[in-house]
């Protein structure tokens, strides 16, 4: 009874509450939603037969995946020594991965291309292998993977903390090495916090504009130059203005939204059984 | 045999200062000590899972201080079991078997004797979700044991279990020991778990080996206050229960003290200090038993009084200081000590 008094008498500090939140839900939905449905489907459906429109959506999805998957090889262990291992500096460690979120993407790209141009160390390096960075393909992932990596490994780690010690210790006293321990007991049980990070890391390498820019403007890619959808919409938006722009910047939110949406319901579902 | 000497282990704030333990091929040890003693870090470290700053350990005569854990082959169960979640009960059991490179045609045999031998053979396909505490409990000593361990760890394995799959857990590892005939340190702070699984008990407290012994020396013969404390908590009794249903008399050498239990031959009684009234009149009560004896000694403790009544055998009471003013007690006097059968407890 007392329940239901309170629910037909709501206290102040709740009402206000809820509309400051509701305040927010507009500001952040609005200009999405009415992205997604300004322009028309046929118009959504001649953009995307534009060629550079859809060479750009295959380049930024293909770039966001590579880099993903790199960022899986490396950050991945990485993650798993920040979640096991105690070691001096480790803090200071934890904190450093996070900077590339933190710091303007712009400058980012400006850093990168201080190590990785032709004339700094890594860059002469994979000068010898023939990777260039300057306007390619691989400068497009070594900027997205910069910028995203983090969210791979603060959620692999956060997921691989979540596993018992315990159930490593065992695996070791039952004959397994510590390569077996990993693969059979602490990856499977981590997976699902490495997954959505890993998707998560996709999704925020794909919106990346800032440290492409500067690094990898225009790419060849599937026989011509293309460049990244998030560079093609201000690309765009600032030769030809507004109406130019709009079409592709919704379709990119679209795509952006459904692969969004389709893995965090696969990561979910992990999750329920 | 398996012998630790002169164990150093530092791990955070927690530490074994020069552990020795000595034990024999198919014993059944029990270290037992409060929690936060060090038990834990002790098994683990035998097991290899800490690094020894110092100190030795072996097994059958050789050196395994430096062995990588899966090199030793010693089985560890937990206890919350810490099954593998995402794989089935089969996978569980058959992990440690995978991971040795047993022959593949060898599992299967070798998996189903031991899921016979703890009773799990109807939870094979089952993940550990679904199991219940004493289930899970046994899939772990299963997957534990069929590596063929040449010791078997136990930390704690009775203490999440409610009283009545404790119980039969304890039963079944009394009766692995005796089938396999394999050497178990059991790590406990349950001082008649202790007294009814071991034949040798290694006390324990703060990172060290206070006093080892058989279970008699130990309630008997405290070699410190610790032990003693420990010990003394309880009246301990060895005994013979005989009778039938609800007409069970437990003979502790002297006396027969009624009781409730489904346990007959030799047992372990044991009654708390607070559950015996002293009076100076004899009390009749058909809820328990009223023996006469002489107080044989007195201990304060601040507020309350240790009191030793010799009927024989000696029972420790626990009075207020102030009941213990109003009665009048003196050493050498003779006085009445009413015992509830409920409060009698038989294992």
């Amino acid at each position: 009874m007392s329940r239901r008094r309170s629910w037909m008498r709501p206290d102040s500090m709740n009402v206000v509450f809820a509309i400051l939140a509701m305040l927010l839900l507009i500001f952040i939905l609005a200009p999405i939603v009415k992205m997604v449905f300004w322009s028309s489907p046929g118009t959504l459906w001649n953009t995307l037969h534009d060629e550079s429109v859809y060479s750009s959506i295959l380049l930024t999805i293909t770039a966001g995946l590579i880099a993903t998957l790199i960022g899986m090889v490396v950050g991945v262990p990485l993650a798993y020594l920040l979640a096991r291992r105690q070691f001096r500096g480790k803090r200071l460690l934890e904190a450093l991965i996070d900077v590339p979120i933190v710091i303007p993407h712009s400058a980012a790209g400006i850093a990168l291309l201080f190590v990785f141009g032709r004339q700094f160390l890594l860059g002469k390096l994979f000068g010898h292998m023939n990777i260039a960075f300057l306007d390619s393909l691989a400068g497009v992932v070594i900027a997205l993977m910069f910028v995203s990596v983090p969210f791979l490994v603060d959620s692999s780690k956060d997921a691989f903390k979540a596993v018992d010690v315990r159930m490593e210790k065992v695996a070791r006293t039952l004959g397994a090495s510590p390569w077996r321990t990993f693969f059979r007991i602490s990856l499977p049980l981590a997976w699902r916090g490495i997954f959505s990070g890993s998707v998560m890391m996709w999704a925020r390498a794909m919106s990346e504009f800032g440290a492409v820019m500067v690094l990898a403007y225009y790419v060849p890619f599937l026989g011509g130059e293309q460049m990244v959808a998030p560079v093609l919409v201000w690309f765009r938006f600032d030769a030809a203005g507004l109406h130019s722009a709009l079409p592709v910047a919704s379709l990119v939110i679209i795509i952006s939204l459904v692969i969004f949406v389709v893995l965090r319901y696969l990561a979910l579902r992990g999750e329920k059984e | 045999m398996i012998r630790v000497s002169k164990l150093t282990v530092k791990l955070g704030d927690f530490s074994l200062q020069n552990v020795n333990l000595d034990v024999e091929s198919g014993e059944y040890f029990i270290v037992l000590g409060p929690t936060g003693s060090g038990k834990t870090v002790l098994l683990e470290t035998i097991a290899g899972l800490h690094p020894v700053i110092v100190g030795t350990i072996s097994v059958n005569g050789r050196d395994i201080t430096s062995l990588q854990p899966e090199r030793r082959g010693l089985g560890i169960v937990y206890q919350d079991h810490v099954l593998f979640p995402h794989l089935s009960v089969w996978e569980n059991v058959a992990f440690g078997l995978k991971s040795t490179g047993c022959p593949k045609r060898d599992i299967r045999p070798k998996v189903e004797k031991v899921v016979r031998l703890v009773n799990i053979d109807h939870l094979l396909q089952r993940k550990p979700r679904g199991l219940s505490g004493g289930e899970r409990q046994r899939v772990s000593l299963a997957r534990a044991l069929v590596i063929e361990p040449k010791v078997l760890l136990l930390d704690e394995p009775l203490s999440a279990l409610d009283p009545e799959a404790r119980e039969k857990m304890q039963r079944q590892l009394e009766d692995i020991h005796r089938r396999l005939n394999v050497t178990i340190i059991h790590v406990t702070h349950d001082f008649e778990e202790a007294l009814s699984l071991g034949k040798r008990v290694a006390v324990f407290n703060k990172g060290q080996v206070v006093q080892v012994g058989t279970p008699d020396d130990i309630m008997r013969r405290p070699n410190s206050e610790f032990v003693a404390g420990f010990a003394l908590s309880r009246n301990l009794f060895r005994g013979e229960a005989v009778g039938s249903e609800d007409d069970v008399v437990v003979d502790i050498g002297g006396v027969r003290i009624k009781a409730q239990t489904a346990l007959k031959g030799a047992v372990h009684v044991s009654i708390r200090p607070e559950d015996i009234f002293i009076s100076r009149e004899l009390v009749r009560s058909t809820a328990g038993d009223c023996f006469q004896g002489r107080i044989t000694d007195v201990v304060g403790k601040g507020s309350v009084i240790y009191v030793v009544v010799d009927v024989p055998p000696q029972f420790t009471c626990l009075v207020s200081r102030q009941s213990f003013g109003e009665l009048d007690l003196k050493t050498g006097m003779d006085v009445y000590i009413t015992i509830r059968t409920s409060a009698v407890h038989v294992f």
